[in-house]
């Protein structure tokens, strides 16, 4: 099955509005973003965009020229056919009896996830992995009721020695800081 | 030495060279205008809208090449420039619109006249300023400048508080603008341009589609070049008119849903596209899953974002359709393609689009090419938007880049007359003719105050139908001829134009077209025609909204003979 899940890494001026101008570009060509995850780089003044598009339903070729275009861009790649760390980080606030307790524990424990805080009733559960993991995770909780649940959305870098200025996807040598 | 926000943006702009600005004034600007007095070297250009600045500035732009620039107050002189923002915005126009705002200290508590114009005009600039430190100011004008004339050409909007204006501060003039995100691509990739040529050396009915990319381009020679060189047709998006002379035999005039049939008929039959700085609009394409079946393209632009954006494309060239052009034309093989320029020459016997029928009644088309024959073809025309555009892009001959000025992508109707001051102020050595419709010009005639106040010698045509004509026609056509909304009442033109002291005629047969057009053209000064047309005279060829190219209808050959089944053709997209 062909993959249609894109990531694309975005570094992005750190400039008041820089955020609207690419959400607001998603809104307005009606792209459908699955998630997008922003904070800051090695390198000052730099935000970086973790943005991942479904590629059946939204032409991500269109999504990184037009995020391009943004002027606060400074460079957009597709990494998805890249050798990826893709990583999610979820808290999960899961209801925990004294009887339930222990086993939630053990799935925690086979997850390799952190308990960061427990309360009478309740603890919360910090996972990262990728996807699938953090989804299991929560499907196997789920059945002690969840109370709240906040993910951050993929993060994503290349394996390998080269950084984001200088690595590409494939169609690196033509998303190289071309504006139109 | 210190100087004042106001003084460091009037240096600034003069810096840019910058020397008409079409404005309005209001609270948060008026430390600017204050400042006005001392820089005499700036034209301020007082509108009676808003709107009317910024379609002013676009149509300054077009006819001259430079940045137009607007310049309105916070709150509702930043909305009103909205629409003209967006216009220029579609159709690619260099622009730089100055907004006053309310002070720093006022920003975001709902004060008086505050709106948040950037987060307004995010999607409709190619990019904004707020400037929230005067130190900032000198560069922020320089990039949005750098940014409107380059590239993609397009709007940039500056957005300054009151009291950044009055801030004094020492100013550094940046050496050169340094923006990390934005290098427009310039040369086209060798290898493209290789196997662009191939493809044209191989192909046996290629046609040229030109657009407006072309005249912000400066390529009007190399176009012509490559189009005589190797014997391919031409064929012009409605921006794209006057890229090619259209008095060229190699001219096969507009393709679209109001284009020559046989121009969309060879477009329809050819075996390779060539797209030259041009973007597939829906207008221009018909129905895309039918746009030029048998045919490669060939697309050159300089924004990436538009090669595959609308049209499958087998040769993507990013680059300066000049710079493209030089290089493809030294590998592009003189040709001879007689036959297939003829078979199009026989398209065009077969579906003389463009003829004019005999009889006393005034019909639009008949005096558009009065102006032609009357200018001898040497003026620049602005039209509004609807029968007026087509019927002024379909029967004047336009043989220069610049000689048509248009809203093509937004249709902003009411943008004829602003955007023709404006045009005649780029160029005030030509004859501007402003070619309205009778709806377009009553959303803004309050422009006429401007030509008059600050003398400006536009003509201008209204083809008055009484009618919305263009929503008319489609009522007609494809709604059973129920004409809901769009009979017009309209004021005496002629005594609207007295009123603001130009002198106007009012002309309701053929005859006396000619005269008129010449009294026009003899006065010094503005000038209004009234010229009562036909009410129904409906606008063809056409391509009914939701078919192909290939499907185009021509005028039927009297008006009974409508075609019966015209209400079942499928409507998409109004």
């Amino acid at each position: 099955m062909a993959v249609t899940k894109h990531t694309l890494v975005a570094l992005v001026e750190d400039r008041p509005g820089a955020l609207s101008r690419v959400a607001s570009l998603f809104r307005r060509r009606g792209f459908n973003i699955e998630s997008i995850a922003v904070g800051h780089t090695e390198t000052p003044h730099l935000s970086r965009m973790t943005i991942t598009v479904d590629g059946a339903t939204t032409a991500v070729e269109q999504v990184r020229k037009q995020l391009d275009k943004v002027v606060d861009v400074v460079k957009v790649v597709d990494i998805t056919a890249e050798n990826l760390v893709a990583r999610d980080l979820a808290l999960i606030k899961v209801k925990a009896t004294p009887a339930t307790r222990g086993e939630i524990l053990q799935i925690v424990d086979i997850f390799r996830a952190n308990i960061v805080d427990v309360a009478s009733d309740s603890i919360i559960v910090e996972v990262t992995g990728d996807e699938d993991k953090v989804d299991s995770l929560f499907q196997l909780l789920r059945g002690f009721g969840i109370k709240e649940m906040a993910r951050t959305g993929r993060l994503a870098m290349s394996r390998g020695p080269l950084g984001p200025l200088q690595g590409g996807g494939k169609d690196a040598p033509r998303g190289r800081g071309r504006k139109g | 030495m210190k100087l004042k926000g106001a003084e460091i943006l009037c240096e600034a702009l003069l810096k840019e060279g910058v020397e008409t600005i079409f404005g309005f004034p209001g609270g948060a600007l008026l430390p600017l205008y204050d400042t006005f007095p001392q820089y005499p070297q700036l034209r301020h250009v007082l509108v009676r809208h808003e709107q009317g600045a910024a379609h002013a500035a676009e149509g300054y732009a077009r006819s001259s090449g430079k940045v137009g620039v607007c310049l309105a107050t916070s709150g509702p002189g930043a909305t009103n420039l909205v629409t003209g923002i967006a216009n220029a915005y579609l159709d690619s126009s260099p622009m730089v619109a100055i907004t006053g705002q309310v002070a720093r200290p006022f920003i975001g508590k709902d004060a008086f006249q505050e709106v948040d114009i950037t987060g307004i005009t995010l999607p409709i600039t190619k990019h904004n300023y707020m400037v929230m430190a005067v130190g900032d100011l000198a560069q922020v004008v320089q990039e949005a400048f750098h940014l409107a004339r380059t590239g993609r050409p397009g709007p940039v909007l500056i957005d300054i508080p009151r009291d950044v204006f009055m801030e004094e501060t020492t100013v550094s003039w940046p050496e050169k603008v340094n923006l990390s995100g934005y290098k427009p691509t310039l040369a086209g990739h060798p290898s493209q341009i290789k196997r662009a040529a191939r493809a044209i050396n191989e192909a046996t009915r290629p046609v040229i589609l030109a657009g407006q990319g072309v005249a912000i381009s400066g390529a009007y020679d190399e176009l012509r070049a490559l189009a005589e060189q190797a014997q391919i047709p031409v064929i012009t998006t409605l921006l794209g008119i006057g890229t090619f002379p259209e008095s060229h035999v190699l001219s096969f005039g507009m393709l679209g849903m109001h284009g020559m049939a046989y121009a969309n008929m060879a477009v329809d039959a050819s075996d390779l596209v060539i797209a030259i700085g041009m973007r597939f609009d829906d207008r221009a394409t018909g129905r895309v899953s039918g746009f030029a079946p048998k045919a490669k393209v060939v697309h050159i632009d300089i924004d990436p974002a538009e090669i595959g954006k609308n049209v499958r494309v087998d040769v993507p060239i990013v680059g300066d359709v000049k710079n493209v052009l030089k290089v493809l034309n030294k590998l592009v093989e003189s040709g001879d393609r007689h036959e297939w320029v003829r078979q199009i020459e026989d398209w065009r016997e077969e579906h003389p689009a463009l003829w004019i029928r005999d009889g006393d009644d005034l019909i639009p088309q008949f005096v558009v090419r009065k102006i032609y024959e009357v200018t001898g073809g040497d003026a620049i025309i602005v039209t509004g938007v609807g029968q007026n555009q087509m019927w002024a892009a379909q029967h004047f001959y336009y043989d220069r880049p610049g000689s048509f000025i248009s809203s093509g992508g937004l249709g902003t109707m009411g943008f004829e007359l602003p955007a023709a001051i404006g045009a005649k102020i780029g160029s005030p050595q030509k004859t501007v003719w402003c070619i309205a419709g009778d709806g377009g010009f009553q959303m803004t005639l309050q422009e006429l105050a401007t030509a008059v106040q600050d003398r400006v010698a536009v003509k201008i045509a209204i083809l008055n139908n009484g009618f919305l004509g263009m929503v008319r026609q489609w009522q007609e056509l494809f709604h059973n001829k129920r004409y809901v909304g769009t009979e017009l009442w309209g004021p005496d033109f002629v005594k609207l134009a007295e009123a603001y002291g130009i002198p106007g005629l009012r002309v309701t047969d053929r005859v006396r077209v000619t005269a008129a057009i010449e009294e026009a053209m003899a006065h010094d000064g503005p000038f209004l025609i009234d010229f009562k047309v036909e009410p129904e005279e409906n606008v063809y060829p056409m391509v009914p909204p939701g078919a192909s190219l290939g499907e185009s209808m021509d005028a039927p050959k009297k008006r009974a003979e409508a075609p019966a089944d015209s209400a079942k053709l499928p409507v998409s997209n109004i």
